[in-house]
């Protein structure tokens, strides 16, 4: 390609510039000591100050993590379980159900798994008294069954491009299955599983519809408590969240990339 | 993938063909028995109550005239415009929103496929890399720079492009801006893959047949690429039909879309049948691209293997 196509540059420099111009500003008028959203008045971390004192705020962010972590986890597990029996074993009794049930929910509309999954917990606690009110537990419930679906097609491309032949040979030395599984095979799904946690652990950590289905009194996540303020407009101290979401995912971003790095030598 | 049992120990794979049952049985439970129920209250009489339908246990003993007096649900969906003229709107903003972002999406993929592989890795990573930040926080971010005292507004105003505001908040178009911002990388991913396998060669013999520039794209870049742009087109298409957090957050008071309509009807209007309806119907007209979508899936999985 010797010419370079004007054209076709301003389009992908369009492009950037509107993945990234939203997010650039929010995390400079984050640091505006003005209310309005407009008018610069100078650098303030007030915002970041007022975060601190909000108790419903803090409530929310830790009622999140919590949900994130203990979902992503149990994502991990089951979704890397499915993905291995959907590879490895051969004749698995109801293949297609299982592949259609695992995949189904990547494309289903949030509002319609959200709705579902509210009458499925309230025909359970009708019929067998479980769960008796909503709240983290069926919120987390519900993530765990979605975030699962993405878990399985991170872990099955991964699976897809592993060489089986380190197992082979670990087997034909005699390794006991089990010893192998846990020597060979997770240390070689690692990668997948860290990045179907980190996944779940986001997708969880940012679900609004869902959870304001399957939530109860009392349990307002982090996602609820926004949009409750934004639906109202621009609110500086969402801006300072948000540019602390955005620092966290840069910290690990960055550590991410310096770990892979790290690994590349000995994977390539 | 086909490889006979004893590769990996009859054993461990005995362990796995067990283990498998726990998230079967919690997708049967918490994915597929949700949607039977779903599908069953949609056909069932609303009441005002706690909750407020019918509950499943009395199904059986409604037995068919239970079944035959419920189809108003559906019957007030067709009935009264409303409804259809807003699945109408919706499939019609979800596809202007996917051409958008196909025509953004297109040249942007194709460029960074033409890269150096370096380069090619770090611009690829540029356009995932919003995605792990709050969707919800991104889609507010524009808020801030669509407002009549927003900063674009405010820029333009100071330039002395424009006297007054453009109102770009709270109507349709800040909801194709949302749907092009927020899933443009879905469309340049599978676009990528699709054009950065594309064999250079066969440009290079459409150039020695002396094809022009743009003459070779069409003719032969385009055509290649089309498995790409069906799926990165579903991809964008089908959540956007059900979109519920862009409209609710820049549409305007007239922007209508079901993922909204649908959310006022539970939690304001409280009709859990017609909310139950309103989703099935929703969930019927995508099982065409989702069933499309999923065979293309299946025929580049085989064809990777």
């Amino acid at each position: 390609m010797k010419h370079r196509p004007l054209m076709l540059i301003t389009i992908v420099v369009f492009g950037y510039a509107l993945l990234y111009v939203p997010i650039v500003s929010v995390v400079i008028y984050s640091f505006n000591d003005s209310r309005l959203v407009t008018l610069w008045g100078g650098f303030s971390l007030r915002w970041y100050a007022s975060l601190l004192s909000d108790e419903d705020l803090l409530g929310a962010a830790l009622l999140s993590l919590r949900i994130a972590v203990v979902s992503a986890t149990f994502a991990t597990a089951l979704g890397a379980i499915v993905a291995l029996a959907l590879h490895r074993v051969n004749r698995l009794r109801g293949r297609m159900l299982l592949s259609g049930m695992v995949t189904a929910p990547l494309v289903m509309p949030e509002i319609i798994t959200g709705i579902s999954l509210l009458f499925m917990f309230i025909s359970m606690a009708d019929l067998i008294g479980w769960p008796a009110s909503r709240g983290a537990t069926t919120i987390t419930i519900a993530h765990i069954t979605f975030s699962m679906a993405y878990v399985v097609v991170v872990v099955r491309a991964r699976l897809a491009a592993m060489d089986e032949s380190l197992e082979e040979a670990a087997m034909d030395l005699g390794g006991r299955p089990v010893a192998v599984f846990f020597d060979i095979t997770v240390p070689m799904l690692l990668p997948a599983l860290v990045s179907g946690w980190l996944l779940s652990f986001t997708l969880s950590l940012d679900d609004l519809v869902i959870s304001s289905f399957v939530s109860g009194p009392g349990a307002t996540t982090l996602p609820m408590l926004i949009f409750a303020k934004v639906r109202l407009g621009v609110t500086p101290d969402i801006n300072a969240i948000t540019t602390i979401i955005i620092a966290l995912v840069a910290v690990a971003v960055a550590t991410a990339a310096v770990i892979s790095g790290k690994r590349r030598p000995e994977a390539a | 993938m086909n490889e006979e049992p004893t590769v990996n120990g009859g054993q461990a794979l005995q362990w796995l063909r067990r283990a498998v049952a726990l998230p079967y049985l919690w997708m049967l439970l918490f994915f597929l028995t949700p949607f039977l129920i779903i599908l069953k209250i949609s056909f069932s009489d609303p009441i005002v109550a706690q909750p407020p339908f019918t509950p499943l246990l009395e199904w059986g003993a409604q037995g068919f005239a239970g079944l035959r007096a419920t189809f108003e649900n559906y019957a007030y969906l067709f009935q009264d415009g409303y409804y259809g003229i807003i699945y109408l709107s919706s499939l019609k903003m979800a596809a202007i929103g996917t051409l958008l972002c196909l025509l953004l999406g297109y040249p942007m993929a194709y460029y960074i496929a033409r890269q150096p592989p370096r380069r090619r890795q770090i611009m690829l990573l540029a356009v995932i890399l919003p995605f792990w930040i709050s969707f919800l926080l991104r889609v507010y971010a524009w808020i801030g720079l669509l407002n009549n005292r927003g900063v674009i507004n405010e820029f333009l105003i100071r330039l002395g492009v424009i006297d007054h505001p453009l109102p770009m908040l709270y109507n349709d178009f800040a909801v194709y801006l949302g749907i092009v911002y927020s899933y443009l990388p879905f469309m340049i991913l599978p676009l990528y893959a699709n054009l950065e396998r594309l064999d250079l060669d066969l440009l290079e013999a459409a150039a020695d047949l002396g094809a022009r520039r743009w003459q070779a794209f069409v003719d032969v870049t385009l055509p290649l690429s089309v498995p790409g742009i069906i799926g990165g087109c579903l991809l964008v298409f089908i959540p956007a039909v059900g979109e519920f957090t862009i409209p609710a957050l820049l549409g305007g008071a007239d922007t209508l879309m079901i993922g909204r309509v649908l959310w006022d009807e539970f939690f304001i209007n409280r009709d859990w049948p017609v909310a139950s309806a309103v989703s099935v119907v929703l969930l019927v007209l995508l099982i065409a691209p989702i069933m499309w979508f999923q065979r293309l899936q299946r025929r580049e999985q085989e064809a990777a293997s």
